[in-house]
């Protein structure tokens, strides 16, 4: 029933199978490109509503170089600054995306991909105590650190690593504000 | 009888998870919950049936030597489809399934089938086996998930009914390998009554 | 010190089999007896290694130069594939004794999902270890990774079979004979391998 063996049956048979899998797959990637990308760009754009207060101009992507680690932000004209900011916390890489006023206070904190522990550390993303501290913290006023390491913030319950975490993330954000901040009124 | 046994077969004679024990990367891991379950279930049944329709079709011109890689290919490249697809239209899901969506690609299910029973068999006969060893799939990691659930987070679907924290052992991995035990051992029982 | 930290963590806090999920097939399958587990064991330690540098380069230097990134999880598979089939042919041809040992476990491995995904994680996850900046692996590092991971797949492999081999011996209830005794085996083995977590 199947083809001989041949050599000359076999390359012809991979490379027809060949071709049309990636005619296919060409296809599906033109198709799916622009919704792909609108997704994504959904996703940013909620979560950056969710970080500053209300703003109507168009978030404006950059990145910059804050000690060893590059960080990538969004400048929202008349908001602020919502940076995105990665630490490892207990489980792995846990990264927030950080919403600074012009004023150098940070307006709130939304976790962007975690792998902590569920039901502990995995609070980080929905434990309200947590979270609210964030907001409008003033970071010239208050330390952004647990309790346990002389800051002003109260730690999850049986999570200190992934809180320290967490508190560090968002003071790597507001220094990444500050250099940005300085730069910027360089430039005006 | 007719063609039915076909779709009913994936359920319990042929339950690709509790009989076969085949694809068992996915149903440890990404059963956290019942949804979680049921969508990789749903992505893997996608695959499955649309590579066991071309390959029943493609199967009687493919050269005996080159079957495995024709086959591969075929299988990866509706996985990609499937990975672009849901990377557009279900970002969400796509971003909690991670890396188990392109790992379908090396699903012994869907090789399995595709060898044991694609090649062998007409179009409508594959595709009906698609769906029904896919259901089965899909059946049996949504029980997972939802036992998992259940035991872990105090919740169904999503709808908490137990407040607090749970058994949180069961959301982790340990949870997933004891879960799909003693499952089996339920499975087995029942089996051994009929 | 990166170095330690990332074989600490792809050894035993991450370890791919019992926290991944990743190659519990082939796991399942071949670790009824101690000399079988270690052979496979070897086979996927160095096919895992192999494959993750290949793979790492073919993206480096082909697939992202060119944009062609959405074809990963179908063009890794192809050359894992093609890269297992010449392991077999050379090592047939070169160390008869090695393939001897390794030889009937190297087809089974194209499939084993572990491989993938050690090739896949390495190219698409950031990583970072004991308060380091959060960065893609380099070639050196993400060999480290690979073979570490897969020397934790073996470390796992072998425990389990070495105590299959006792249960074989047990008197168990027949309901639960075979894998469900297995996976409640493996269940436990990973509660215990949970206690490694957070220190890295």
């Amino acid at each position: 029933m199947a083809a001989a063996s041949t050599l000359k049956n076999m390359t012809l048979c991979l490379t027809l199978v060949c071709l049309i899998c990636a005619a296919v797959v060409g296809v599906a990637y033109a198709v799916t490109k622009e919704p792909i990308d609108a997704a994504a760009q959904a996703k940013t754009t909620a979560s950056i509503a969710r970080v500053l207060p209300e703003f109507t101009s168009t978030p404006q992507e950059g990145s910059i170089r804050v000690g060893q680690a590059d960080y990538k932000y969004y400048k929202v004209d008349g908001a602020g600054y919502a940076i995105i900011s990665s630490t490892s916390g207990f489980g792995g890489l846990l990264t927030l995306m950080v919403g600074v006023t012009g004023d150098g206070k940070v307006c709130n904190t939304t976790v962007l991909s975690h792998s902590e522990t569920p039901g502990l550390g995995a609070k980080c993303a929905t434990d309200e105590r947590f979270l609210s501290q964030f907001r409008g913290f003033d970071p010239a006023a208050k330390t952004l650190a647990v309790r346990k390491d002389g800051g002003d913030l109260d730690a999850i319950t049986a999570s200190t690593i992934t809180s320290r975490a967490y508190a560090l993330a968002v003071a790597n954000a507001v220094e990444v504000f500050n250099q940005l901040n300085k730069g910027g009124q360089g430039d005006e | 009888m007719s063609k039915w046994h076909f779709i009913t077969d994936g359920f319990v004679k042929n339950n690709p998870t509790f009989v076969l024990v085949l694809g068992m990367c996915p149903t440890l891991a990404t059963t956290t919950s019942a949804i979680n379950g049921l969508e990789m279930g749903l992505a893997t049944m996608f695959v499955l049936i649309l590579s066991n329709i071309v390959i029943s079709l493609i199967a009687p011109k493919v050269p005996d030597k080159v079957r495995i890689p024709v086959y591969i290919t075929v299988i990866a490249t509706f996985v990609t489809v499937l990975q672009l697809l849901m990377q557009a239209y279900t970002p969400a899901a796509y971003e909690t399934l991670g890396l188990f969506i392109p790992l379908i690609v090396v699903n012994c299910i869907v090789l399995g089938r595709a060898e044991g029973f694609a090649n062998k068999h007409g179009v409508g006969e594959s595709a009906l086996d698609g769906i029904g060893v896919g259901l089965g799939f899909t059946a049996s990691l949504t029980v997972i998930g939802l036992v998992r659930e259940i035991l872990g987070s105090g919740s169904a679907f999503g709808w908490k009914f137990i407040p607090g924290d749970g058994i949180l052992a069961f959301v982790m991995a340990p949870g997933a390998f004891l879960v799909l035990g003693f499952l089996m051992v339920l499975f087995n029982k029942y089996l051994a009554k009929k | 010190m990166e170095y330690f930290l990332i074989i600490v963590s792809a050894i035993f806090v991450n370890n791919i089999l019992l926290a991944q999920f990743l190659g519990i097939c082939p796991f399942l399958g071949v670790s009824s007896r101690l000399s079988t587990a270690t052979g496979m064991s070897g086979a996927v330690c160095f096919v895992i290694t192999l494959a993750t540098v290949v793979t790492y380069l073919l993206n480096q230097y082909v697939l992202v130069p060119l944009g062609l990134t959405f074809l990963q999880t179908i063009s890794f598979i192809l050359v894992i594939a093609a890269l297992v089939q010449m392991v077999e042919i050379i090592l047939k041809k070169i160390s008869p004794s090695l393939y001897q040992a390794l030889g009937i476990f190297l087809p089974l491995i194209t499939t084993n999902c572990a491989v993938l995904g050690v090739a896949i994680t390495v190219v698409t996850k950031d990583f970072a270890f004991g308060g380091a900046a959060p960065h893609m692996l380099n070639l050196g590092q993400a060999t480290v990774y690979a073979l570490a991971t897969s020397l934790g797949y073996g470390l796992a492999m072998c425990l389990f079979a070495g105590l299959r081999e006792h249960l074989a011996g047990c008197d168990v209830p027949k309901a639960f004979r075979g894998l469900p005794i297995a996976l409640i085996t493996v269940g436990i083995m990973a509660l215990a391998f949970l206690g490694f977590s957070g220190i890295v």
